[in-house]
Protein backbone atom coordinates (compact mmCIF):
# COMPACT_ATOMS: atom_id res chain seq x y z
CA UNK A 1 0.00 0.00 0.00
CA UNK A 2 1.36 3.43 -0.88
CA UNK A 3 2.42 5.57 2.08
CA UNK A 4 -0.04 8.27 1.02
CA UNK A 5 -2.99 5.85 1.11
CA UNK A 6 -1.78 4.34 4.39
CA UNK A 7 -1.63 7.84 5.87
CA UNK A 8 -5.19 8.63 4.72
CA UNK A 9 -6.47 5.37 6.22
CA UNK A 10 -4.83 6.21 9.55
CA UNK A 11 -6.37 9.68 9.39
CA UNK A 12 -9.79 8.12 8.78
CA UNK A 13 -9.23 5.73 11.69
CA UNK A 14 -8.39 8.66 13.91
CA UNK A 15 -11.36 10.71 12.63
CA UNK A 16 -13.76 7.86 13.35
CA UNK A 17 -12.37 7.43 16.85
CA UNK A 18 -12.72 11.18 17.41
CA UNK A 19 -16.32 11.12 16.09
CA UNK A 20 -17.00 8.14 18.39
CA UNK A 21 -16.02 10.20 21.42
CA UNK A 22 -18.96 12.56 20.70
CA UNK A 23 -21.27 9.79 19.58
CA UNK A 24 -24.69 11.22 20.47
CA UNK A 25 -23.99 14.63 18.97
CA UNK A 26 -22.64 13.20 15.73
CA UNK A 27 -25.37 10.59 15.32
CA UNK A 28 -27.95 13.32 15.91
CA UNK A 29 -26.31 15.46 13.24
CA UNK A 30 -26.17 12.53 10.81
CA UNK A 31 -29.87 11.75 11.35
CA UNK A 32 -30.93 15.40 10.86
CA UNK A 33 -28.68 15.71 7.81
CA UNK A 34 -30.03 12.46 6.28
CA UNK A 35 -33.61 13.58 6.90
CA UNK A 36 -33.08 16.90 5.14
CA UNK A 37 -31.48 15.19 2.13
CA UNK A 38 -34.32 12.63 2.18
CA UNK A 39 -37.05 15.28 2.09
CA UNK A 40 -35.35 17.42 -0.55
CA UNK A 41 -34.45 14.41 -2.72
CA UNK A 42 -37.98 12.97 -2.37
CA UNK A 43 -39.45 16.27 -3.48
CA UNK A 44 -37.08 16.54 -6.44
CA UNK A 45 -37.55 12.93 -7.54
CA UNK A 46 -41.33 13.03 -7.08
CA UNK A 47 -42.01 16.24 -8.99
CA UNK A 48 -39.55 15.38 -11.73
CA UNK A 49 -41.03 11.89 -12.24
CA UNK A 50 -44.61 13.20 -12.17
CA UNK A 51 -43.74 16.04 -14.55
CA UNK A 52 -41.98 13.72 -17.02
CA UNK A 53 -44.77 11.17 -16.86
CA UNK A 54 -47.45 13.84 -17.44
CA UNK A 55 -45.48 15.35 -20.33
CA UNK A 56 -44.91 11.96 -21.93
CA UNK A 57 -48.42 10.55 -21.71
CA UNK A 58 -50.31 13.79 -22.38
CA UNK A 59 -48.23 14.38 -25.51
CA UNK A 60 -50.80 12.23 -27.30
CA UNK A 61 -53.86 14.15 -26.06
CA UNK A 62 -55.96 15.89 -28.77
CA UNK A 63 -54.09 18.65 -30.65
CA UNK A 64 -56.95 21.13 -30.29
CA UNK A 65 -60.05 21.01 -28.12
CA UNK A 66 -62.74 23.48 -28.97
CA UNK A 67 -65.07 24.60 -26.22
CA UNK A 68 -68.01 26.96 -26.56
CA UNK A 69 -68.43 29.75 -24.06
CA UNK A 70 -71.66 31.49 -23.09
CA UNK A 71 -71.37 34.44 -20.69
CA UNK A 72 -67.90 33.26 -19.73
CA UNK A 73 -69.01 29.74 -18.93
CA UNK A 74 -68.42 26.49 -20.74
CA UNK A 75 -71.56 25.58 -22.71
CA UNK A 76 -72.73 22.70 -24.91
CA UNK A 77 -71.79 22.57 -28.58
CA UNK A 78 -75.04 22.98 -30.60
CA UNK A 79 -75.80 20.59 -33.50
CA UNK A 80 -74.72 22.87 -36.39
CA UNK A 81 -71.45 23.94 -34.78
CA UNK A 82 -69.24 21.23 -36.27
CA UNK A 83 -70.56 22.10 -39.74
CA UNK A 84 -69.86 25.78 -39.07
CA UNK A 85 -66.19 24.98 -38.60
CA UNK A 86 -66.31 23.81 -42.20
CA UNK A 87 -63.26 22.49 -43.94
CA UNK A 88 -60.09 23.78 -42.40
CA UNK A 89 -56.87 22.99 -44.18
CA UNK A 90 -54.70 20.73 -42.04
CA UNK A 91 -57.51 19.38 -39.83
CA UNK A 92 -57.68 15.63 -40.27
CA UNK A 93 -60.58 14.81 -38.00
CA UNK A 94 -63.30 16.67 -36.10
CA UNK A 95 -65.01 14.72 -33.40
CA UNK A 96 -67.73 15.84 -31.01
CA UNK A 97 -66.98 14.52 -27.53
CA UNK A 98 -69.41 13.73 -24.76
CA UNK A 99 -68.18 13.81 -21.21
CA UNK A 100 -69.22 15.23 -17.87
CA UNK A 101 -69.14 14.84 -14.13
CA UNK A 102 -71.31 12.79 -11.84
CA UNK A 103 -71.37 13.18 -8.08
CA UNK A 104 -71.76 9.85 -6.33
CA UNK A 105 -73.28 10.33 -2.86
CA UNK A 106 -72.14 6.81 -1.84
CA UNK A 107 -68.46 7.79 -1.93
CA UNK A 108 -68.98 11.56 -1.79
CA UNK A 109 -66.80 11.68 -4.89
CA UNK A 110 -67.01 13.00 -8.42
CA UNK A 111 -66.66 10.65 -11.37
CA UNK A 112 -65.83 11.60 -14.94
CA UNK A 113 -68.32 10.02 -17.33
CA UNK A 114 -67.19 9.74 -20.92
CA UNK A 115 -69.11 8.39 -23.91
CA UNK A 116 -67.37 5.89 -26.19
CA UNK A 117 -68.45 4.43 -29.54
CA UNK A 118 -70.79 1.41 -29.46
CA UNK A 119 -68.07 -0.97 -30.66
CA UNK A 120 -66.06 -0.22 -27.51
CA UNK A 121 -68.77 -0.11 -24.86
CA UNK A 122 -72.21 -1.62 -25.46
CA UNK A 123 -75.45 -0.10 -24.16
CA UNK A 124 -76.05 -1.10 -20.55
CA UNK A 125 -72.34 -1.67 -19.89
CA UNK A 126 -69.61 0.50 -18.41
CA UNK A 127 -65.83 0.35 -18.08
CA UNK A 128 -64.47 1.86 -14.87
CA UNK A 129 -61.13 3.13 -13.60
CA UNK A 130 -59.30 1.01 -11.08
CA UNK A 131 -59.51 3.49 -8.17
CA UNK A 132 -63.27 3.76 -8.54
CA UNK A 133 -63.59 -0.03 -8.82
CA UNK A 134 -61.52 -0.47 -5.67
CA UNK A 135 -63.45 2.11 -3.64
CA UNK A 136 -66.85 0.77 -4.73
CA UNK A 137 -65.73 -2.89 -4.57
CA UNK A 138 -66.43 -3.50 -8.26
CA UNK A 139 -65.08 -6.18 -10.56
CA UNK A 140 -65.93 -7.23 -14.12
CA UNK A 141 -69.54 -8.49 -14.51
CA UNK A 142 -70.73 -6.75 -11.32
CA UNK A 143 -73.66 -4.41 -11.65
CA UNK A 144 -73.86 -0.89 -10.25
CA UNK A 145 -76.67 1.65 -10.14
CA UNK A 146 -76.36 5.42 -10.39
CA UNK A 147 -79.20 7.85 -9.76
CA UNK A 148 -79.09 10.37 -12.57
CA UNK A 149 -79.56 14.13 -12.07
CA UNK A 150 -83.17 13.70 -13.20
CA UNK A 151 -83.78 11.24 -10.36
CA UNK A 152 -84.04 8.08 -12.47
CA UNK A 153 -82.05 5.01 -11.46
CA UNK A 154 -79.76 3.49 -14.11
CA UNK A 155 -78.17 0.08 -13.71
CA UNK A 156 -75.00 -0.84 -15.59
CA UNK A 157 -72.91 -3.97 -15.82
CA UNK A 158 -69.16 -3.51 -15.51
CA UNK A 159 -67.65 -4.97 -18.68
CA UNK A 160 -64.05 -4.27 -17.67
CA UNK A 161 -61.93 -2.47 -15.11
CA UNK A 162 -59.19 -0.30 -16.65
CA UNK A 163 -55.58 -1.28 -16.01
CA UNK A 164 -54.22 -0.37 -12.54
CA UNK A 165 -51.14 0.98 -14.32
CA UNK A 166 -53.27 3.77 -15.76
CA UNK A 167 -54.73 4.94 -12.44
CA UNK A 168 -52.98 8.29 -12.64
CA UNK A 169 -55.10 9.03 -15.72
CA UNK A 170 -58.22 6.97 -15.24
CA UNK A 171 -58.86 6.88 -11.47
CA UNK A 172 -62.41 8.24 -11.65
CA UNK A 173 -63.24 7.39 -15.26
CA UNK A 174 -66.54 5.75 -16.24
CA UNK A 175 -66.78 4.87 -19.93
CA UNK A 176 -70.27 4.22 -21.27
CA UNK A 177 -72.03 4.14 -24.62
CA UNK A 178 -73.21 7.33 -26.29
CA UNK A 179 -76.87 6.29 -25.97
CA UNK A 180 -76.50 5.63 -22.26
CA UNK A 181 -74.63 8.90 -21.76
CA UNK A 182 -77.35 10.93 -23.48
CA UNK A 183 -80.12 9.14 -21.56
CA UNK A 184 -78.34 9.35 -18.22
CA UNK A 185 -77.63 13.10 -18.40
CA UNK A 186 -80.70 13.86 -20.58
CA UNK A 187 -78.33 15.48 -23.02
CA UNK A 188 -80.14 17.30 -25.82
CA UNK A 189 -79.93 15.40 -29.13
CA UNK A 190 -77.09 16.44 -31.42
CA UNK A 191 -75.31 18.44 -28.70
CA UNK A 192 -71.75 17.70 -27.59
CA UNK A 193 -69.55 18.71 -24.66
CA UNK A 194 -66.65 19.86 -26.81
CA UNK A 195 -64.94 19.11 -30.09
CA UNK A 196 -61.56 17.40 -30.48
CA UNK A 197 -59.60 18.25 -33.64
CA UNK A 198 -56.70 16.26 -35.01
CA UNK A 199 -54.10 18.31 -36.83
CA UNK A 200 -51.51 16.57 -38.97
CA UNK A 201 -48.82 19.23 -38.93
CA UNK A 202 -47.82 20.61 -35.51
CA UNK A 203 -46.72 23.88 -37.17
CA UNK A 204 -50.32 24.45 -38.28
CA UNK A 205 -51.95 24.15 -34.84
CA UNK A 206 -51.68 27.84 -33.93
CA UNK A 207 -52.97 28.98 -37.33
CA UNK A 208 -55.92 26.65 -37.01
CA UNK A 209 -56.66 27.94 -33.51
CA UNK A 210 -56.52 31.52 -34.83
CA UNK A 211 -58.90 30.64 -37.67
CA UNK A 212 -61.29 28.95 -35.26
CA UNK A 213 -61.28 31.98 -32.95
CA UNK A 214 -62.10 34.30 -35.81
CA UNK A 215 -64.78 32.16 -37.46
CA UNK A 216 -66.41 31.15 -34.17
CA UNK A 217 -65.94 34.08 -31.77
CA UNK A 218 -67.76 32.29 -28.93
CA UNK A 219 -65.34 29.37 -29.06
CA UNK A 220 -62.26 28.77 -26.94
CA UNK A 221 -59.60 26.59 -28.51
CA UNK A 222 -57.30 24.76 -26.07
CA UNK A 223 -54.07 23.58 -27.65
CA UNK A 224 -52.13 20.50 -26.64
CA UNK A 225 -49.10 22.64 -25.86
CA UNK A 226 -51.26 24.56 -23.36
CA UNK A 227 -52.24 21.28 -21.70
CA UNK A 228 -48.58 20.36 -21.40
CA UNK A 229 -47.67 23.83 -20.14
CA UNK A 230 -50.42 23.56 -17.53
CA UNK A 231 -48.83 20.45 -16.09
CA UNK A 232 -45.36 21.95 -16.12
CA UNK A 233 -46.62 24.90 -14.10
CA UNK A 234 -48.77 22.73 -11.81
CA UNK A 235 -45.73 20.79 -10.65
CA UNK A 236 -43.45 23.83 -10.46
CA UNK A 237 -46.08 25.46 -8.26
CA UNK A 238 -46.47 22.40 -6.06
CA UNK A 239 -42.71 21.98 -5.67
CA UNK A 240 -42.56 25.63 -4.69
CA UNK A 241 -45.31 25.24 -2.10
CA UNK A 242 -43.64 22.25 -0.44
CA UNK A 243 -40.28 24.03 -0.52
CA UNK A 244 -41.86 27.06 1.16
CA UNK A 245 -43.31 24.83 3.85
CA UNK A 246 -39.93 23.15 4.27
CA UNK A 247 -37.98 26.41 4.24
CA UNK A 248 -38.12 26.68 8.04
CA UNK A 249 -36.77 23.16 8.52
CA UNK A 250 -34.04 23.68 5.93
CA UNK A 251 -32.96 26.93 7.59
CA UNK A 252 -32.96 25.28 11.01
CA UNK A 253 -30.73 22.55 9.64
CA UNK A 254 -28.45 25.07 7.97
CA UNK A 255 -28.03 26.84 11.32
CA UNK A 256 -27.37 23.53 13.11
CA UNK A 257 -24.85 22.38 10.53
CA UNK A 258 -23.15 25.75 10.41
CA UNK A 259 -22.95 25.93 14.18
CA UNK A 260 -21.59 22.39 14.37
CA UNK A 261 -19.17 22.84 11.52
CA UNK A 262 -17.87 26.33 12.11
CA UNK A 263 -17.84 26.69 15.89
CA UNK A 264 -15.31 24.50 17.62
CA UNK A 265 -16.12 23.20 21.05
CA UNK A 266 -13.48 23.64 23.79
CA UNK A 267 -12.93 19.89 23.69
CA UNK A 268 -12.22 19.95 19.95
CA UNK A 269 -9.87 22.88 20.38
CA UNK A 270 -7.97 21.04 23.09
CA UNK A 271 -7.79 18.00 20.83
CA UNK A 272 -6.23 20.06 18.05
CA UNK A 273 -3.80 21.62 20.52
CA UNK A 274 -2.68 18.19 21.75
CA UNK A 275 -2.31 16.89 18.19
CA UNK A 276 -0.15 19.89 17.29
CA UNK A 277 1.85 19.50 20.48
CA UNK A 278 2.64 15.85 19.74
CA UNK A 279 3.88 16.75 16.30
CA UNK A 280 0.92 16.82 13.87
CA UNK A 281 1.30 19.32 11.08
CA UNK A 282 -1.39 21.92 10.28
CA UNK A 283 -2.01 20.07 6.98
CA UNK A 284 -2.65 16.79 8.81
CA UNK A 285 -5.18 18.42 11.14
CA UNK A 286 -7.00 19.98 8.19
CA UNK A 287 -6.94 16.69 6.29
CA UNK A 288 -8.33 14.86 9.31
CA UNK A 289 -11.20 17.36 9.65
CA UNK A 290 -11.91 17.27 5.91
CA UNK A 291 -12.34 13.53 6.22
CA UNK A 292 -14.73 14.12 9.09
CA UNK A 293 -16.88 16.53 7.03
CA UNK A 294 -16.78 14.32 3.98
CA UNK A 295 -17.64 11.12 5.86
CA UNK A 296 -20.65 12.70 7.57
CA UNK A 297 -22.00 14.57 4.56
CA UNK A 298 -21.41 11.77 2.05
CA UNK A 299 -23.04 9.15 4.30
CA UNK A 300 -26.00 11.47 4.91
CA UNK A 301 -26.36 12.23 1.20
CA UNK A 302 -26.21 8.59 0.09
CA UNK A 303 -28.55 7.37 2.85
CA UNK A 304 -30.99 10.23 2.22
CA UNK A 305 -30.98 9.72 -1.54
CA UNK A 306 -31.51 5.95 -1.38
CA UNK A 307 -34.30 6.36 1.19
CA UNK A 308 -35.93 9.03 -1.00
CA UNK A 309 -35.76 6.79 -4.08
CA UNK A 310 -37.42 3.91 -2.23
CA UNK A 311 -39.99 6.29 -0.74
CA UNK A 312 -40.97 7.85 -4.07
CA UNK A 313 -40.74 4.91 -6.46
CA UNK A 314 -41.58 1.96 -4.23
CA UNK A 315 -43.71 3.34 -1.41
CA UNK A 316 -45.79 5.76 -3.51
CA UNK A 317 -44.43 8.94 -1.85
CA UNK A 318 -46.31 8.22 1.37
CA UNK A 319 -45.00 11.35 3.10
CA UNK A 320 -46.44 13.66 0.43
CA UNK A 321 -49.70 11.75 0.11
CA UNK A 322 -51.66 13.75 2.71
CA UNK A 323 -50.64 17.01 1.01
CA UNK A 324 -51.43 15.70 -2.45
CA UNK A 325 -54.69 14.03 -1.57
CA UNK A 326 -56.47 17.22 -0.60
CA UNK A 327 -60.14 16.51 -0.61
CA UNK A 328 -59.96 13.89 -3.27
CA UNK A 329 -61.86 10.85 -2.14
CA UNK A 330 -60.74 9.01 -5.23
CA UNK A 331 -57.02 9.45 -5.07
CA UNK A 332 -55.21 7.15 -7.48
CA UNK A 333 -52.62 4.81 -6.05
CA UNK A 334 -49.84 5.00 -8.56
CA UNK A 335 -46.23 3.97 -8.81
CA UNK A 336 -44.21 6.49 -10.73
CA UNK A 337 -41.82 5.46 -13.44
CA UNK A 338 -38.33 6.22 -12.11
CA UNK A 339 -36.93 9.08 -14.13
CA UNK A 340 -34.06 10.95 -12.59
CA UNK A 341 -32.69 14.28 -13.65
CA UNK A 342 -28.91 13.98 -13.20
CA UNK A 343 -28.51 17.74 -12.96
CA UNK A 344 -31.01 18.00 -10.11
CA UNK A 345 -29.24 15.25 -8.17
CA UNK A 346 -25.86 16.87 -8.85
CA UNK A 347 -27.25 20.20 -7.60
CA UNK A 348 -28.59 18.53 -4.47
CA UNK A 349 -25.21 16.84 -3.95
CA UNK A 350 -23.37 20.11 -4.41
CA UNK A 351 -25.61 22.04 -2.03
CA UNK A 352 -25.60 19.40 0.72
CA UNK A 353 -22.12 17.84 0.67
CA UNK A 354 -19.86 20.76 -0.25
CA UNK A 355 -21.04 23.54 2.10
CA UNK A 356 -20.73 21.29 5.14
CA UNK A 357 -17.30 19.99 4.19
CA UNK A 358 -16.15 23.53 3.46
CA UNK A 359 -17.68 24.99 6.62
CA UNK A 360 -15.69 22.52 8.71
CA UNK A 361 -12.37 23.78 7.35
CA UNK A 362 -12.26 27.49 8.24
CA UNK A 363 -12.33 27.21 12.09
CA UNK A 364 -10.04 24.21 11.98
CA UNK A 365 -7.51 26.09 9.93
CA UNK A 366 -7.74 29.02 12.35
CA UNK A 367 -7.24 26.74 15.37
CA UNK A 368 -4.54 24.72 13.65
CA UNK A 369 -2.32 27.70 12.83
CA UNK A 370 -2.42 29.03 16.39
CA UNK A 371 0.22 28.06 18.90
CA UNK A 372 -0.71 24.70 20.53
CA UNK A 373 -0.14 26.11 23.98
CA UNK A 374 -2.56 29.01 23.38
CA UNK A 375 -5.16 26.66 21.86
CA UNK A 376 -5.00 24.26 24.81
CA UNK A 377 -5.26 27.07 27.38
CA UNK A 378 -8.18 28.82 25.60
CA UNK B 1 -11.40 -4.87 10.79
CA UNK B 2 -9.93 -1.38 10.87
CA UNK B 3 -12.57 1.35 11.33
CA UNK B 4 -11.38 3.02 8.11
CA UNK B 5 -11.89 -0.20 6.09
CA UNK B 6 -15.33 -0.51 7.60
CA UNK B 7 -16.25 3.13 6.80
CA UNK B 8 -14.89 3.01 3.25
CA UNK B 9 -16.62 -0.29 2.47
CA UNK B 10 -19.86 1.13 3.92
CA UNK B 11 -19.61 4.20 1.69
CA UNK B 12 -18.71 2.03 -1.32
CA UNK B 13 -21.77 -0.18 -0.74
CA UNK B 14 -24.02 2.88 -0.42
CA UNK B 15 -22.54 4.41 -3.59
CA UNK B 16 -23.03 1.15 -5.50
CA UNK B 17 -26.62 0.92 -4.26
CA UNK B 18 -27.29 4.51 -5.40
CA UNK B 19 -25.65 3.82 -8.78
CA UNK B 20 -27.71 0.63 -9.18
CA UNK B 21 -30.88 2.62 -8.52
CA UNK B 22 -29.87 5.20 -11.12
CA UNK B 23 -29.31 2.56 -13.79
CA UNK B 24 -31.91 -0.19 -13.45
CA UNK B 25 -32.34 -1.76 -16.88
CA UNK B 26 -34.87 -4.44 -15.89
CA UNK B 27 -37.22 -1.91 -14.39
CA UNK B 28 -36.72 0.50 -17.28
CA UNK B 29 -38.17 -1.88 -19.86
CA UNK B 30 -41.24 -2.52 -17.73
CA UNK B 31 -41.64 1.19 -17.08
CA UNK B 32 -41.35 2.05 -20.77
CA UNK B 33 -44.12 -0.42 -21.55
CA UNK B 34 -46.33 1.12 -18.86
CA UNK B 35 -45.71 4.63 -20.19
CA UNK B 36 -46.41 3.53 -23.76
CA UNK B 37 -49.68 1.87 -22.66
CA UNK B 38 -50.75 5.00 -20.83
CA UNK B 39 -49.89 7.14 -23.81
CA UNK B 40 -52.03 4.88 -26.00
CA UNK B 41 -54.87 5.19 -23.48
CA UNK B 42 -54.64 8.99 -23.61
CA UNK B 43 -54.75 8.89 -27.41
CA UNK B 44 -57.64 6.42 -27.55
CA UNK B 45 -59.91 8.24 -25.11
CA UNK B 46 -58.66 11.75 -25.86
CA UNK B 47 -57.77 12.37 -22.21
CA UNK B 48 -56.33 15.75 -21.28
CA UNK B 49 -55.58 15.61 -17.56
CA UNK B 50 -54.25 13.58 -14.67
CA UNK B 51 -56.84 12.30 -12.20
CA UNK B 52 -55.09 13.78 -9.15
CA UNK B 53 -57.83 15.95 -7.62
CA UNK B 54 -61.38 14.92 -8.46
CA UNK B 55 -63.38 17.25 -6.24
CA UNK B 56 -64.03 20.14 -8.63
CA UNK B 57 -63.97 20.41 -12.39
CA UNK B 58 -61.19 22.97 -12.40
CA UNK B 59 -59.00 20.66 -10.31
CA UNK B 60 -59.96 17.46 -12.16
CA UNK B 61 -59.34 19.04 -15.58
CA UNK B 62 -57.16 22.09 -14.93
CA UNK B 63 -56.15 22.30 -18.57
CA UNK B 64 -59.79 22.57 -19.67
CA UNK B 65 -60.93 25.10 -17.08
CA UNK B 66 -60.74 28.84 -17.54
CA UNK B 67 -59.34 31.36 -15.07
CA UNK B 68 -62.75 32.14 -13.57
CA UNK B 69 -64.01 28.59 -13.11
CA UNK B 70 -62.82 28.47 -9.51
CA UNK B 71 -64.92 31.53 -8.61
CA UNK B 72 -68.03 31.19 -10.71
CA UNK B 73 -70.51 29.69 -8.29
CA UNK B 74 -72.11 33.09 -7.77
CA UNK B 75 -71.02 36.70 -8.21
CA UNK B 76 -68.30 37.47 -5.69
CA UNK B 77 -67.81 33.77 -4.90
CA UNK B 78 -64.64 32.62 -3.21
CA UNK B 79 -62.93 29.42 -4.18
CA UNK B 80 -63.72 26.75 -1.63
CA UNK B 81 -61.76 23.66 -2.62
CA UNK B 82 -58.39 23.43 -0.84
CA UNK B 83 -56.67 21.71 -3.75
CA UNK B 84 -57.06 24.99 -5.60
CA UNK B 85 -54.09 26.16 -3.56
CA UNK B 86 -52.01 23.24 -4.81
CA UNK B 87 -52.95 23.79 -8.44
CA UNK B 88 -51.81 26.96 -10.13
CA UNK B 89 -54.08 28.31 -12.83
CA UNK B 90 -53.02 27.63 -16.39
CA UNK B 91 -50.08 29.87 -17.24
CA UNK B 92 -51.66 30.89 -20.52
CA UNK B 93 -54.89 31.79 -18.76
CA UNK B 94 -53.02 34.44 -16.82
CA UNK B 95 -51.83 36.09 -20.00
CA UNK B 96 -54.24 37.33 -22.65
CA UNK B 97 -53.94 34.81 -25.50
CA UNK B 98 -50.54 36.05 -26.65
CA UNK B 99 -50.13 34.08 -29.86
CA UNK B 100 -53.68 34.68 -31.04
CA UNK B 101 -54.00 38.30 -29.92
CA UNK B 102 -52.87 39.88 -33.14
CA UNK B 103 -54.62 37.40 -35.36
CA UNK B 104 -58.21 37.50 -34.17
CA UNK B 105 -60.58 40.27 -35.07
CA UNK B 106 -62.68 39.83 -31.95
CA UNK B 107 -61.40 39.50 -28.41
CA UNK B 108 -61.17 35.95 -27.03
Amino acid sequence: MSPWLEKQLHLIDFTLASLGRRKTKNIGLLVAYTLIVFVLASLTLFTHALRSEATFVLASSPEVILQRMVAGRHDLIPPDYIEKIGRLRGVQKKEGRLWGYYYDPVLNANYTFMARPADEVKDGYIMVGNTLARERGLAAHNTISFRSYSGKLFTFEVSAVLSPDSELLSADLVLLSENDFRKFFEYPAGHFTDIALSVANPQEVRNIAAKLSSSLPDSRPILREEVLRTYQSVFDWREGIVLTVLAGAILAFAILAWEKASGLSAEEKREIGILKAIGWETGDVIRMKSWEGLLISLTAFLLGFIAAYVHVFHLGAAVFEPVLKGWSVLYPSFTLVPTIDGLQIATLFFFTVFPYTAAVLVPIWRAAITDPDAVMRA
Amino acid sequence: MRPSTFAISGLAILSLAAAALLANPGQAREAEQKLADNRALVEKYGLTDLALFTEARYTRHPSQADLHSAFQDHPGALEHFPSGSLLAPRPSALKPHEPLAGKTTTPD
